[in-house]
């Protein structure tokens, strides 16, 4: 079932003449005849779940906004979309920019929002110029600007680049950064729905939250919540890569299993070189990663499917979660060591320094695994690392430390042996993989 | 009427803090009311200075679990919250040292505070008056289990009275919110990210202003220091004493650290969490570079008398006031006599021996050395 993407293969959709033609901006037609408050009500109907990693939903974080007389409300798209493994944002932005232009003034709409901003990665250099374009034509047409559609209503889009920063995905920081300043979190509360940018009531979305208000509108907030199973509704874009046939970016309704989207032919094509499946990071690297048997099968011998709900069972014990849906595949040839090595790389690099346990424990760990990886390391450094990972999580101000903590504390739950074999034999772990062992793959054991 | 009446009375929130009870006015933090109740409850606190709008958060050493969050919401928060930026609520149950959880993590954090720290004490300003060295006695453990190199950077001048040692820094950010809220232009702030953030100025530019000296007031490890007393003297050989000045600029109520006549330096007055006292006008008392760096001799100030700093401070040691001698009850049992030495006669039974030479012991003497016939076989003096 595609909702964003059926359109995406049609020439000329980037623009807005083929994007038109092809019943686009009809939502926002149907939009402005309702009352904001009904549009927020059938975003609440429809169950849709932020797709930027937590999962909240996107109605009940639209009812939080403060509405108080006199103070402008923003509505702020995220689009700082830097999570190592996600590129689903960059897909949608880049082929389909009059899809987000659509719903975002929708949403700015129901949320009375006037000026609506897009804070895109900096790295994303080009993509700017495609929203741009993207944003003139709509002018052009009449769906921005003042008075759109006789409405009464004036909107207006902008586009402001970021400088690269991991952190200023965090919606705090985005806002500092937006504001002009040191892209830091902010203490929370006060949230950004009472005091976001510039001290205004604000909602931060991701790009494909706001994209999928669109399909939302034209079929229905009940229609909509049909899609899918139980609290997973609607369909979301996964972008899967790694060690698999067919990496790009994929839409799912969220019933399938994580076998047939491993597997089938229609999603990631299996894995090349007739190789196993050693383990899978299921939504973006901050989430934990999961050995193959736990990956197709939940600790209760359960399929797993491709939803909030299934990849989550087990807590972080023996599940992971959706996370923001880049989807990474490791087969049997991947070090899970220098695999984790590389995140903790990531996220010392990406620290905004603000508070001391991420700041300085983020460096620690890199430095400790790199140890491990290059056979000088102990084997009380597996302790030490899991209890430096306990003491960044959950203990500062913003989740980037969480998501430094996680992906160490996971590998260690689950690849303790592949760690004690590269610290034991720190000559062989320089020219040979640890390979499988025993988290054999899972499909292999069924049959 | 009577409604009105009670509108100008502020309903009280009651908060229990590791189970004593405590009424604050709505809008107070955690920490500020553990302050109230005052001794081991109180969280430390590294980044938070009550008297600068904004600070805090940063650090995380005021981590308390909440057990309950209210009267109205008696669910337990699901994180450890920072103290100093949470809000009290009615009804409110904070575990501070009654929290094992709280109490493993505010180990950690200074485990990661002292990670890049240098630990050089013996040669730093701040030594007996730094919040760090407090904490590190109070939370820390004894030796640390990083390995690796710590982060360096050379000193700079941030101007003509304030030195940066960054490499002593844990980047709390007071002195960034002095340069904003009491000084006209911040022209230094953190730059670059994660563990490379360093404080430091706008490309070399100085840092020139009539307030600037608060920032080694509020820097609460020895990376901000003033340039006129470096290296002059350790803090607990000077007596602090409290003294006034007629000044234009400030208050010019001072704290003046002496050693016989000479005054080796100007600090504010501080209260016992480190921070600045008010002023009889109610604001901060903070004071101008004039007072602090300028006038260094006796004759520029009125002298109040010595300041009473915390008898268990290290600026306290040497000074024993309103200490008792204790009471003697030996010339009692010994029937008025007052012996010089004692030794437990029962175990030292042959010393009196002549064949004991005391000065060829090698180490101590003890009990044993004389019992099992050691002292015994050295030769006699001659």
């Amino acid at each position: 079932m595609k909702l964003l993407l059926d359109k995406a293969n049609v020439e000329g959709i980037r623009f807005y003449e083929a994007y038109r033609k092809n019943g686009g901006y009809s939502s926002v037609e149907k939009a402005f005849k309702m009352a904001p408050a009904d549009i927020v009500e059938e975003v609440k109907k429809s169950g849709l779940r932020g797709r930027g990693g937590a999962g909240f939903p996107t109605g009940l974080k639209w009812s939080f906004l403060a509405k108080p007389e006199g103070i402008p409300r923003y509505l702020v798209c995220n689009a700082d979309e830097s999570e190592p493994g996600t590129f689903k944002d960059r897909y949608l932005m880049e082929f389909l920019p009059h899809l987000l232009i659509e719903g975002l003034i929708i949403s700015s709409f129901a949320l009375g929002s006037n000026r609506t901003y897009i804070y895109i990665r900096g790295e994303y250099a080009w993509i700017p110029d495609i929203l741009e374009q993207a944003i003139y034509e709509a002018n052009q047409n009449g769906w921005l600007g003042k008075n759109i559609l006789g409405s009464g209503f004036d909107c207006q889009i902008y586009v402001q680049r970021g400088a690269g920063a991991y952190i200023c995905g965090e919606e705090t920081a985005l806002i500092e950064s937006l504001e002009g300043k040191r892209g830091n979190p902010r203490i929370k509360p006060p949230f950004p729905a009472i005091k976001g940018l510039w001290d205004c009531p604000t909602v931060v979305n991701n790009v494909e939250t706001l994209a999928a208000i669109v399909p939302i509108i034209n079929m229905g907030g009940i229609e909509y919540a049909k899609i899918g199973i139980g609290k997973s509704t609607g369909t979301k874009l996964i972008s899967a890569c790694g060690n698999i046939n067919k990496p790009g970016v994929y839409e799912i309704d969220m019933t399938i299993s994580v076998e047939e989207f491993i597997y089938s032919d229609e999603y990631c094509g299996g894995i090349p070189n007739g190789k196993r499946l050693k383990a899978c990071i299921p939504g973006g690297s901050s989430v934990p990663i999961l050995p193959a048997n736990l990956l197709l099968k939940t600790a209760k011998g359960e399929t797993r499917y491709m939803n909030y709900e299934s990849l989550s069972d087990g807590g972080f014990a023996t599940g992971s979660m959706m996370g923001s849906g880049g989807f990474i595949v490791l087969d049997e040839d991947q070090c899970v060591v220098r695999n984790t090595l590389t995140l903790a790389r990531f996220y010392h690099h990406e620290s905004c320094g603000q508070c001391s346990p991420c700041r300085e424990g983020t460096g620690w760990m890199k430095r400790v695994l790199y140890n491990i990886e290059y056979g000088k390391g102990k084997l009380s450094d597996i302790d030490l690392l899991w209890d430096i990972q306990r003491k960044i999580e959950g203990n500062t101000i913003c989740p980037l430390g969480d998501a430094a903590a996680w992906p160490v504390a996971a590998a260690i739950r689950h690849f303790r042996d592949e760690f004690e074999w590269h610290v034991l034999n720190p000559e062989e772990s320089q020219v040979r993989n640890f390979g499988l062992a025993h988290y054999a793959d899972a499909r292999e054991v069924v049959a | 009427m009577a409604e009105e009446v009670k509108k100008e009375v502020p309903q009280m929130f009651k908060v229990t803090i590791d189970n004593i009870t405590v009424e604050v006015a709505p809008g107070t933090s955690i920490l500020l009311a553990a302050r109230k109740i005052g001794g081991d409850v109180t969280p430390p606190a590294m980044c938070f200075y009550s008297k600068l709008k904004g600070s805090g958060g940063k650090c995380r050493t005021c981590l308390v679990e909440v057990a309950a969050g209210s009267t109205a919401d008696p669910r337990p928060m699901p994180k450890l919250v920072a103290s100093c930026r949470t809000n009290v609520m009615d009804g409110m149950i904070v575990k501070s040292i009654t929290s094992e959880k709280v109490l493993d993590a505010r180990k950690g954090i200074v485990e990661f505070l002292l990670l890049n720290h240098p630990l050089d004490c013996p040669i730093c300003d701040q030594a007996g008056e730094c919040h760090l060295q407090d904490l590190s006695y109070e939370h820390g453990s004894e030796g640390t289990r990083y390995e690796f190199q710590r982060r360096l950077f050379e000193r700079e001048d941030i101007g003509p009275y304030i030195q940066l040692h960054m490499t002593r820094c844990i980047l709390c950010y007071r002195c960034t919110y002095v340069a904003d809220q009491i000084t006209n232009t911040r022209v230094h702030g953190i730059l670059d990210r994660g563990e490379h953030a360093q404080i430091s100025t706008y490309i070399s530019k100085a840092i020139d202003n009539d307030f600037s000296g608060n920032m080694i007031d509020v820097c609460p490890v020895g990376a901000l220091t003033d340039r006129t007393f470096r290296f002059k003297n350790r803090v607990w050989f000077l007596k602090p004493m409290d003294a006034h000045r007629d000044c234009d600029k400030c208050c010019g109520r001072v704290t003046l650290w002496n050693r016989g006549d000479e005054v080796f330096r100007v600090t504010a007055r501080k209260d016992e969490w480190g921070e600045v006292e008010d002023a009889p006008d109610g604001k901060p008392g903070w004071i101008c570079n004039t007072c602090r760096f300028d006038k260094k001799k006796t004759s520029d100030w009125i002298i109040e008398g010595p300041r009473k700093i915390k008898r268990h401070s290290v600026i306290s040691a040497g000074h024993y006031v309103g200490t008792k001698k204790p009471h003697e009850t030996i010339a009692e049992v010994m029937g008025g006599r007052h012996p010089k030495l004692l030794m437990d006669i029962h175990t030292v039974s042959e010393v009196n021996k002549n064949s004991v030479h005391l000065s060829a012991i090698e180490g101590p003497a003890t009990a044993e050395v004389f019992n099992n016939g050691k002292g015994t076989v050295l030769p006699s003096p001659k």
